[in-house]
């Protein structure tokens, strides 16, 4: 594969961090031994991609070797060896779509195919627009939760083709849903209630409710 | 069944607040200090006891491990390194802990490094887990707020640091000189062992890489006794387990059980049953992609320990359960692991990075039908020569969901490459 293959033809002639990324960068160096700031190399490239539109720019790669005292190679090994590190812009919503066997056992090509219907890309292709962009990525880790799609930093689980409709929907208008499962439920709890600690599930459903009736007895006295 | 007074992680579902106040109210950081005091070999002996062996897959006893760090500290420092690169397929235990109980986390980190003679721990977390990170990155500053981190964490006089390095997307890091290398910049590519970790790892120094369930669960043994702990499980496989049931069951859930329930108990208690009746059931692969599947009359009576599934010629692994009802196309799922393995292959040994390409080329004309009968002969022997040839279990663990297709799902295979030949034939 040849770097053109790799990245991005159309790169930016500069590429500097915010202050803010700045102060960030001095924090995480000082997280590994003197000498060993090649350990910073991950967050920093992370730093770099959240900074630029959610792709990471070959002058970022080169001042990123030159803050670490890496050669360039080294770095862009890096940038290119991770998965998550994106050397090419993508979507505005970048929808990572698990389909891994366990998200395929629920019903992931539901997924696939309501992504497909509603904005007409396959995985590695982006929305003419530039709003969406999908890619089929390999297990996730939130398999009882199946299936799962992960846009930009968050999960959305437990889809099928009608909530994968109204996600896709929803990121249309800019007004993502609330992240996690869409059917709501806690975590990895099962969709049918408590198999287990329900003590603890009845005070915690207790102390909500007292909590939700505390707030609008505030919310009337405002 | 395990009850509720015996589990470990009582904030699994994310019920209650996962931060400071909510974990002591949980009992976490619950006099600290006094468990430091009996010392480092002491609480290295005490974890021995209690028969915990290492929740990340391979089973070998957390404490041995422990022994293993240098009784002396020279020019080197000793690391304690947490594996938080949960990306076995079938499992999302350890995001539960970290979202939902980082303390308890945090706690056995300071525990199992003062164990270790370590002053730093790294906790090398995967970077899809962005959320899961910034509760655990907050868990952290928390302590250091509250003392329990720092230049004298929990004021037992022993300096301890825990930093958070997340990932980025690549399974191979699972693997624990992977981790190290990719925690010090670099590729995440197996190194050859030995030299094992404890004599050389992170840096070049004595290091200990443990799972995130195994440290998480330390605290808890230490404050109600090796004999609670060794008390609950099968003999040699003590204690409490967090498992992850995925697939086709009515309520895929997360749950702590006893070491050594029925599988079929557990199926049925905690994740609804099997989808259309425990009748229904086809294979189980029972700890994570690798472990090759369980038919369902094996499953009838399979309970979920290391010892019993090492016997059934398949591992207890992650514990994430992956149930697959009459309706999967037992060809296609496993293909899908192979397509897995190929793509999270790290490219340096030639017989994983080539074999798993081979493997799932051949899975994917297997699940048309498009190949000779003796092919299937061909495919097991690519998993043997994949097999044991390379330096991490990569190459292992993509040859083994195949051998056990093989093994229990020949016929499946001959059948649809008879039904292919039939197709072309009367196409012809």
């Amino acid at each position: 594969m040849s770097i053109h293959d790799l990245v991005a033809d159309d790169q930016p002639e500069k590429f500097s961090f915010s202050a803010e990324n700045e102060d960030k960068i001095v924090r995480i160096i000082a997280k590994y031994p003197e000498g060993r700031q090649a350990s910073a190399v991950m967050p920093l490239l992370d730093l770099a991609q959240r900074q630029h539109d959610n792709w990471i720019p070959m002058k970022a790669i080169e001042l990123i070797a030159e803050r670490l005292g890496m050669a360039k190679i080294r770095v862009l090994e890096v940038a290119s060896f991770y998965t998550m590190y994106n050397l090419k812009p993508v979507g505005k919503y970048f929808l990572q779509l698990c389909g891994t066997t366990p998200c395929m056992l629920r019903g992931s090509e539901d997924v696939t195919r309501c992504i497909k219907d509603k904005l007409g890309i396959s995985s590695g292709e982006m929305t003419s627009d530039g709003k969406f962009s999908l890619l089929e990525v390999e297990c996730l880790g939130a398999c009882v939760n199946a299936p799962i799609i992960q846009v930009n930093d968050d999960f959305y689980e437990d889809l099928d083709y009608d909530s994968t409709e109204i996600l896709i929907d929803a990121l249309s208008k800019d007004t993502p849903p609330p992240i996690g499962s869409v059917k709501m439920r806690s975590g990895s709890q099962a969709e049918t209630g408590p198999t287990s600690l329900e003590k603890m599930a009845a005070k915690s459903q207790k102390k909500k409710s007292e909590k939700t009736a505390g707030n609008s007895a505030e919310q009337s006295r405002n | 069944m395990l009850q509720d007074k015996d589990r470990i992680f009582t904030n699994i579902y994310g019920w209650q607040e996962a931060g400071l106040s909510g974990a002591k109210k949980r009992g976490d950081w619950d006099n600290t200090k006094a468990i430091l005091a009996v010392g480092h070999d002491e609480i290295v002996d005490r974890i021995k006891q209690s028969g915990l062996r290492g929740r990340g897959g391979a089973g070998f006893p957390t404490g041995v491990k422990w022994s293993f760090m240098p009784k002396e500290v020279t020019n080197r420092p000793h690391y304690l390194v947490v594996n938080a690169d949960e990306s076995e397929p079938g499992t999302c235990k350890d995001r539960d802990i970290i979202r939902h109980e980082p303390h308890k986390l945090i706690e056995g980190c300071l525990i199992a490094g003062f164990a270790m003679r370590a002053h730093v721990a790294y906790i090398y977390i995967r970077g899809e887990f962005v959320n899961e990170y910034r509760a655990l990155q907050s868990a952290v500053d928390e302590a250091y707020e509250d003392g329990l981190l720092g230049s004298n964490a929990a004021n037992s006089g022993w300096a301890f640091d825990v930093h958070v390095h997340r990932g980025a997307g690549a399974y191979i890091c699972g693997e624990e000189t992977a981790l190290l290398e990719s925690l010090e910049g670099k590729k995440g590519q197996p190194r050859l062992k030995p030299p094992f970790p404890a004599g050389v790892g992170l840096y070049g120094c004595p290091t200990t890489v443990n799972n995130v369930e195994s440290i998480a669960v330390g605290p808890t043994i230490l404050r109600r006794g090796t004999d609670w702990f060794s008390s609950l499980g099968k003999e040699n496989n003590t204690g409490t387990k967090l498992f992850c049931i995925s697939g086709h069951v009515n309520a895929p859930c997360n749950v702590e059980e006893e070491m050594g329930i029925p599988l079929k108990e557990l199926l049925e208690k905690h994740a609804g049953g099997v989808r259309g009746g425990w009748d229904n059931l086809l294979a189980v692969i029972p700890g994570g992609s690798s472990t090759p599947l369980l038919t369902k009359d094996v499953c009838e009576t399979m309970t979920m320990d290391f010892d019993a599934l090492k016997a059934a010629g398949t591992g207890l692994g992650t514990a994430g359960i992956i149930v697959m009802d009459k309706s999967t196309d037992i060809v296609r799922a496993i293909s899908r692991l192979s397509y897995f393995y190929k793509h999270e292959s790290c490219g340096q040994c030639t017989p994983c990075r080539e074999g798993t390409g081979w493997m799932w080329r051949m899975m994917d004309r297997m699940v048309r039908g498009q190949a000779e009968p003796h092919e299937i002969d061909t495919l097991y022997e690519i998993t043997k020569q994949v097999e044991g040839h390379t330096i991490c279990a990569l190459g292992d663990a993509a040859a083994w969901p195949i051998q056990g297709l093989i093994k229990n799902f020949r016929p499946e295979i001959e059948r649809r490459i008879e039904m292919n030949k039939t197709v072309t034939q009367a196409a012809e």
